[in-house]
């Protein structure tokens, strides 16, 4: 078989899986977040905390209980790094630096995993599996249950009441990511992953050299690092490395658990409207329509690019092979690179600053698009809602009604609050970039002159601020100047958004739906599809193009 | 208050989850692999003659002529494991060009071969730095070299190569891949049966 007829068999396989599980698993979430009933063990965790879990909060209670959960995860976090030294397992690593501590524990926390240290000279087992990936776990709960309360906000009348944040994250943790957690880790086990709490093992290899062959808990941490969009990973090459990703199974395996859930919600989401009679599944439909065109359209460019081999370097070298494995080639790389950084995960299996320049400029694309296509779990789907009703409200002005998404009326509080949501994370972006590029000392940091230097940067706050985690890995990130600034970048990118998606929420659960008049915008047919697909590019492409075109443009046409 | 008992009610939360998810999780997954599939859940380690010669996922530095080599590695000084990585170099880069053309003049000079005749995986650094294969284009080059090096049937060691020859998975998995340790370690047995010494 050629190699392209492969590569679209490749991803024709991973669409089949994922719309063979879209019913199932969309349904599934949505019985998690509605039932009445907890189980035993949940009850024990609720008594043990002392939450009440049948009382409901509002937006604001909500919005405190979530950051109060995160704060907390951060104290604790930097704590377990500092105190590595005193902790079993710790393969007798030192405790890590301040900077780089406060930069790790914010980036777990926020869902990001953008890592300025390499895993396997920085982190212990202990640290790795107690700390990082509870995580790991843990704030992907937190964007699953914030996903479902704005779900909440959207579906309900006449209401203050968006459900309670305690119940949301603990069910999230324990009956859905835990679960196909466990079922994928022994998948990757079975293909060459590795799980043990060995130190690394000395061997003479064939040629008479010696080679330190590290262990760890690495397929439980690979499987929730996928499958919660967290991307962090165990060892410094994250899923290029062969013990995190043998062999184009266990790839493909990897692809399909980080669009597994982000994909899924959008069923989810139809499921939950169509319970409260507020819509149907035709509107979870139109969302995921809306972040599949972007997705393949930006698949079919990163792959074109890379099979291209633009560039002098990788022209001479007659392929971009430059960051990828022999494994999985041009094909698998580009997949894994679009699927990475349209999610929030920001795992790689190649390098993205080795990428062509159009490739390596797509997936920053990505990620600049606001992590909506499918985005991570849970923020891709309130971030669509919220491009959703920018879209509606777009629509209302063109023809000069009140916009209204499932007859909720977006009125000057909400249009408010969905603009500061919109600005927030490109402000964050070309802010950093902008006091990175001007400070003397963080310049020093830039590997590749020129524009790919710029891209770098930029690259790193996109990744940042939209909580990603991928990286052009030649900026040296690990200074105290960048541990501190993407840190700040990362906290507000993923908090400011979610209390302003909380507080939307709960200004739309107050209302009473109006009835759909014939001049109500259809927010389910093509049309709307294409005004969300359009919203998304203009919104973002008005936003970083000056920006772009410094960065891979120029690098493209040079 | 309500912030304080919140804060508190989240780390009592978060021990309760690092418990069942920190420690239950990771442990669960270690039994099962000890038990289940020990080979992958340690490492995948090659032994020879009892003794531990690599992991068959791991790629190894070559330099010896009488073995395939595998590709350029970013990993520290060359296929370190506790500095796994890639160069990050663009690809506009003046220094990757430099060094992709002369990994190209030595490739070329080493197997006897026109410079154009080189594959791209033998010429770039893997994203891992510890890439254990090669393509099947690079070994067949390679054939030829080790073959002479070590006075072997030429027939005899690209034969070999064949047999090496992972192809995709499925059909249409990843790229077809040569594993250099596994064939280098078979090269080497079948240098023995055939009696022609190993390497030297």
């Amino acid at each position: 078989m050629g190699q392209t007829l492969a590569g679209l068999a490749q991803i024709g396989l991973l669409l089949s899986l994922l719309a063979a599980l879209y019913v199932p698993l969309g349904d599934y979430l949505a019985r998690v977040y509605s039932g009445r009933r907890h189980l035993r063990v949940e009850r024990l965790v609720y008594r043990f905390a002392g939450i009440d879990p049948d009382t409901e909060q509002t937006w604001t209670g909500y919005a405190r209980a979530v950051l109060a959960f995160s704060a907390v995860s951060v104290l604790v976090l930097y704590g377990l790094q500092r105190l590595q030294h005193l902790l079993p397992l710790s393969l007798g690593l030192p405790p890590v630096a301040p900077d780089q501590a406060w930069n790790t524990a914010v980036s777990f926390v926020a869902n990001t995993n953008w890592q300025s240290y390499s895993g396997e000279s920085t982190m212990g087992h202990l640290v790795q599996a107690a700390g990082l990936a509870v995580q790991n776990f843990a704030s992907a709960a937190v964007g699953m249950a914030v996903a479902v309360a704005v779900v909440r906000g959207i579906s309900r009348r006449r209401t203050e009441l968006l459900g309670n944040f305690w119940v949301d994250l603990v069910r999230g943790a324990l009956r859905v990511l835990l679960p196909i957690s466990f079922a994928a880790a022994l998948l990757l086990l079975a293909g060459g992953v590795v799980q043990n709490l060995a130190a690394p093992v000395e061997v003479t290899t064939l040629t008479g050299g010696t080679q330190s062959i590290p262990g760890g808990p690495v397929a439980s941490q690979e499987a929730i690092k996928e499958l919660g969009t967290n991307g962090g990973g165990f060892y410094n090459a994250n899923s290029a490395h062969p013990f995190e990703n043998p062999n184009a199974f266990t790839n493909l395996l990897e692809i399909l658990l980080i669009l597994l859930i982000p994909v899924s919600l959008t069923r989810t989401y139809g499921t939950m409207l169509a319970a409260q009679g507020a819509g149907g599944h035709r509107h979870g439909t139109a969302l995921l329509a809306a972040m599949g065109t972007i997705f393949l359209l930006s698949l079919a460019g990163v792959t074109a690019a890379e099979v291209s081999g633009h560039g002098a370097a990788l022209q001479a070298a007659g392929g971009a092979m430059e960051g990828k494995e022999t494994r999985f080639g041009e094909w698998a790389s580009a997949l894994f690179a679009t699927a990475t950084t349209s999610t929030s995960t920001g795992a790689v299996n190649s390098f993205h600053s080795s990428f062509t320049a159009f490739g390596g400029g797509l997936v920053m694309l990505n990620m600049l698009l606001g992590e909506v296509t499918p985005g991570g779990v849970g923020s891709g789907l309130y971030g669509m809602l919220v491009i959703s009703m920018l879209a509606v409200f777009l629509g209302g002005l063109m023809v000069g009604r009140t916009p209204e998404y499932l007859g909720k009326k977006l009125g000057s509080r909400e249009i408010r609050l969905i603009a500061l949501y919109t600005l927030t994370t490109p402000a964050l972006v070309l802010a950093g970039t902008a006091v990175a590029l001007s400070v003397p000392g963080a310049r020093e940091s830039i590997l590749n002159a020129g524009p790919h230097g710029l891209s770098e940067v930029l690259y790193a706050f996109g990744s940042a601020a939209n909580n990603n985690g991928s990286a052009f890995a030649g900026l040296s990130a690990n200074t105290p100047f960048y541990n501190t600034a993407l840190g700040l970048a990362i906290l507000l990118g993923r908090f400011l958004p979610m209390v302003l998606v909380l507080a939307l929420a709960g200004a739309l659960a107050g209302q009473r739906p109006a009835p759909a008049t014939a001049g109500t915008l259809p927010t389910h047919r093509p049309l709307f599809v294409g005004m969300v697909v359009a919203t998304v590019l203009i919104v973002t492409g008005l936003t970083f193009f000056p920006a772009l075109a410094l960065g891979p443009i120029a690098e493209g046409l040079a | 208050m309500l912030w304080l008992r919140q804060a508190a009610a989240g780390l009592r939360v978060l021990a309760a989850l690092t418990v069942v998810l920190g420690l239950g999780y990771p442990l669960a997954v270690l039994g099962a692999g000890q038990l289940l599939m020990p080979g992958q859940a340690n490492g995948s380690m090659v032994e020879r003659d009892g003794e531990p010669v690599g992991s068959r996922l791991i790629g190894q530095p070559v330099e010896d002529p009488s073995y395939f080599h595998g590709r350029p590695s970013a990993a520290g000084e060359g296929y370190d494991p506790l500095s796994s990585g890639a160069s990050n170099l663009a690809p506009t880069s003046p220094e990757l060009l430099a060094a992709v053309e002369e990994r190209r003049a030595a490739a070329a000079e080493l197997n006897g071969v026109p410079p154009e005749a080189v594959p791209p995986d033998a010429l770039t650094a893997s994203g891992s730095g510890l890439d254990p294969h090669i393509s099947p284009a690079y070994a067949r080059l390679q054939a030829d070299r080790v073959a002479r090096e070590r006075g072997m049937d030429p027939a005899a060691v690209a034969a070999l190569v064949e047999e090496h020859v992972q192809g995709r998975g499925l059909g249409f998995l990843g790229e077809p891949a040569v594993n250099v340790l596994e064939l280098n370690l078979a090269l080497d047995e079948a240098a023995e049966a055939a009696g022609a010494g190993g390497a030297g």
